[in-house]
């Protein structure tokens, strides 16, 4: 009886292999593959025209936070590489905050709706989505240049006597960033309100607590999970983004996605492009594991 | 079990004699929606509900038990009226600032936090040092004997825990008044019997006004010192379970608590004559005249030989048989039909024969006039 059991056992296994074999091999030639030489590139010596030379160096390396003084080839903390990392750290966990402050009453607007209404309101949250990013960030910009339309308008209202200048500066970045990733945090934070039993808010006044206390004690524990994703989900892609630095922050307020395409074009150092991805991807990786520990916890732990 | 919450009822009916008023509702409407197609919830109620006793609001769904139940929590300010605590007009508080709990149908309880942390949320809230929001919560959980429980998450209870879970919440932080909202009907009856009589237990023992929605007529007899019976948004009586059941003020009272019997009769100097003609003399012969409909209970009738003198002359239509009781479907002339409530015989059988003729009387004082 257990052989035959065993035997049954083997073959879902056996079965479950083959299923998923497909998918592995895509895993393995397209996301593995790469990597590997990605992670190869970061240990070799930048050749002079771009590309890499194979001879083994960790200057790739230290260039994430070093640079090589070139008179006695001392290393010293570069500052503008840590400006970079500290920009966008910065800025990542700005927009976060951001689009939780923006995304959070606006989740909670949907998810209190009569459900038919809410079906459209999720249709206009989506609705950036239908348009290419660059034509969006494009568009951004269009509204907040010296000559856009924001400036313009004040002007003639005159409210300003001159353009605000708010284009090339972190805070066009963050702005463009917010609006960008808005979607991806009013979703999941929809998602964990739509669950919660507005019942309990009821108990929550009636058991003393004022809104502030309901809000803390009651609202906030119960959608953390939707809370921590919708985070994870802006943060990450902001922590890599690229295109929006470079439209609204121009070419000085870089971000690590703007360094990293530097080295692989002007910057000719493809070692410390490649470690500067893995870094990122590191750090990303780093991110994704606390949710997945924040979410269990939520799940079955105190709160 | 009745008999037992009886004696309860008239222990605590000594503490209601002081005649304390907890709760006032003062001509209390609520209305919902707007202008022509607007509703009235509750239409000029007025109630007074007595510090330490059981009150009951009984009623079929959507007479407004619950929305006056709503309006004395503060979850809904009423269209116009004013709902007093202690003489205090609260009607514009909000449901933290009142010294009112509830325990929800639903019961509403916190599922990411422990049972303890449930019961001592409310202490929480208000602020209290930590040792003493956990000390309270333990002896809450003790009175609702869940001690043992305490650090369970809320979804491995079962229905009665979560139910007990939810009334020692409510009575942690020792409100003036307790609100109850239908919170037995998601159990099942055993479970339900058993939590009735642990209500009256909570209810004495801490002395707190309870106020209980249900639309459960047995539930309200043999829990409540004093009934409110709604329908349609307005209090139709309200009074003792005795009162409620023996002496109802309309049609309403009298068939939706219990079963009963209408008949059609005119108002004299004599007493009530049926339109067959024969006269009932009432114990309490009201100063109207001209007709009315008068009510009284199948237990209350005695079948007699079709010949005795003053009986009125029936016919027997069908019996059937209850165990404990059999009922007797009876007809009388002019078409009223009637049931009486009979104890079955050791054997269970009858020597009634259908299409036979019977002899009616009502027991002395069973019959009431009531208004349509």
């Amino acid at each position: 009886m257990s052989a035959l059991e065993d035997q049954a056992r083997a073959r879902s296994v056996r079965n479950a292999w083959a299923l998923s074999a497909p998918a592995l091999v895509i895993l393995a030639v397209a996301a593995v593959g790469p990597l590997l030489i990605v992670l190869v590139y970061s240990f070799l010596t930048p050749g002079k025209y771009g590309n890499v030379e194979w001879q083994f160096s960790t200057d790739g390396w230290l260039g994430i936070l070093f640079t090589r003084d070139i008179f006695d080839e001392t290393l010293k903390l570069a500052d503008a590489h840590l400006t970079i990392w500290w920009r966008s750290v910065r800025l990542s966990l700005l927009t976060t905050l951001f689009t939780f402050a923006v995304g959070f009453p606006t989740a909670w607007f949907i998810a209190t709706r009569p459900p038919r209404a809410r079906g459209f309101w999720l249709f206009l949250i989506t609705i950036p989505f239908w348009t290419n990013l660059l034509i969006r960030t494009f568009a951004i910009n269009e509204v907040i240049r010296n000559e856009g339309l924001f400036n313009t308008v004040m002007i003639r209202l005159g409210l300003f006597s001159e353009p605000l200048r708010i284009i090339n500066t972190d805070a066009a970045v963050l702005m463009g960033m917010t609006y960008v990733y808005l979607p991806l945090m009013v979703l999941p934070l929809f998602a964990a309100i739509d669950r919660f039993d507005m019942r309990l808010l009821e108990a929550g006044y009636d058991l003393y607590a004022n809104r502030w206390q309901v809000l803390r004690h009651v609202i906030l524990p119960i959608v953390k999970p939707g809370i921590v994703a919708g985070s994870i989900l802006v943060f990450v892609p902001s922590l890599g983004a690229y295109v929006t630095p470079r439209v609204l922050g121009g070419g000085k307020n870089m971000m690590i996605g703007n360094f990293i395409e530097l080295q692989f074009g002007q910057g000719r150092n493809w070692p410390l492009g490649a470690a500067l991805s893995v870094t990122l991807l590191l750090i990303t990786t780093a991110a994704l594991l606390f949710y997945v520990r924040a979410a269990n916890k939520g799940g079955n732990g105190h709160g | 079990m009745i008999k037992s919450s009886d004696e309860k009822r008239n222990g605590t009916g000594d503490g209601t004699r002081v005649n304390e008023i907890a709760i006032e509702a003062r001509n209390t409407i609520k209305a919902f929606g707007q202008g022509g197609v607007a509703v009235r919830a509750l239409d000029d109620v007025s109630v007074e509900i007595r510090k330490g006793e059981f009150f009951t609001l009984l009623g079929p769904s959507g007479c407004g038990k619950t929305t006056l139940l709503r309006l004395i929590a503060g979850f809904e300010t009423p269209t116009s009226g004013q709902i007093l605590l202690h003489g205090t007009d609260i009607t514009h508080l909000p449901p933290n600032k009142r010294p009112v709990n509830t325990v929800f149908q639903s019961y509403a309880l916190f599922p990411h936090l422990t049972v303890a942390e449930n019961v001592g949320f409310a202490l929480k809230m208000q602020g209290r040092p930590r040792a003493e929001v956990a000390q309270t919560a333990r002896e809450m959980l003790e009175l609702v004997r869940l001690g043992h429980l305490a650090d369970r998450r809320i979804t491995q209870m079962s229905g009665g825990q979560q139910q007990r879970v939810a009334l020692a919440r409510a009575l942690a932080a020792r409100p003036q008044v307790l609100l109850l909202d239908e919170p037995l009907s998601a159990l099942d009856l055993k479970l339900r019997q058993e939590m009735q009589v642990e209500l009256k237990r909570l209810q004495h023992e801490t002395g707190i006004t309870f106020v209980f929605v249900t639309h459960d007529q047995e539930e309200a007899l043999t829990m409540s010192d004093r009934i409110g019976v709604m329908s349609a948004g307005k209090i139709q009586q309200i009074g003792s379970p005795r009162e409620i059941y023996t002496r109802p003020v309309n049609r309403f009272v009298a068939s939706f608590i219990g079963e009963t019997n209408f008949l059609p009769a005119t108002l004299g100097p004599e007493g009530a004559r049926l339109s067959g003609g024969e006269v009932i003399e009432l114990a309490t012969p009201g100063p109207r005249h001209g007709p009315v409909t008068l009510t009284v209970r199948p237990e209350q009738l005695r079948l007699t030989p079709p010949d005795e003198p003053g009986a009125l002359p029936a016919t027997v239509t069908d019996w059937v048989y209850l165990g404990t009781d059999t009922h007797v479907h009876l007809q009388l002339r002019d078409g009223t039909a009637l049931v009486a409530r009979l104890q079955s015989n050791p054997s269970g059988e009858t020597d009634l024969t259908r299409g036979g003729a019977m002899g009616v009387r009502f027991a002395p004082g069973a019959v009431q006039v009531v208004e349509d």
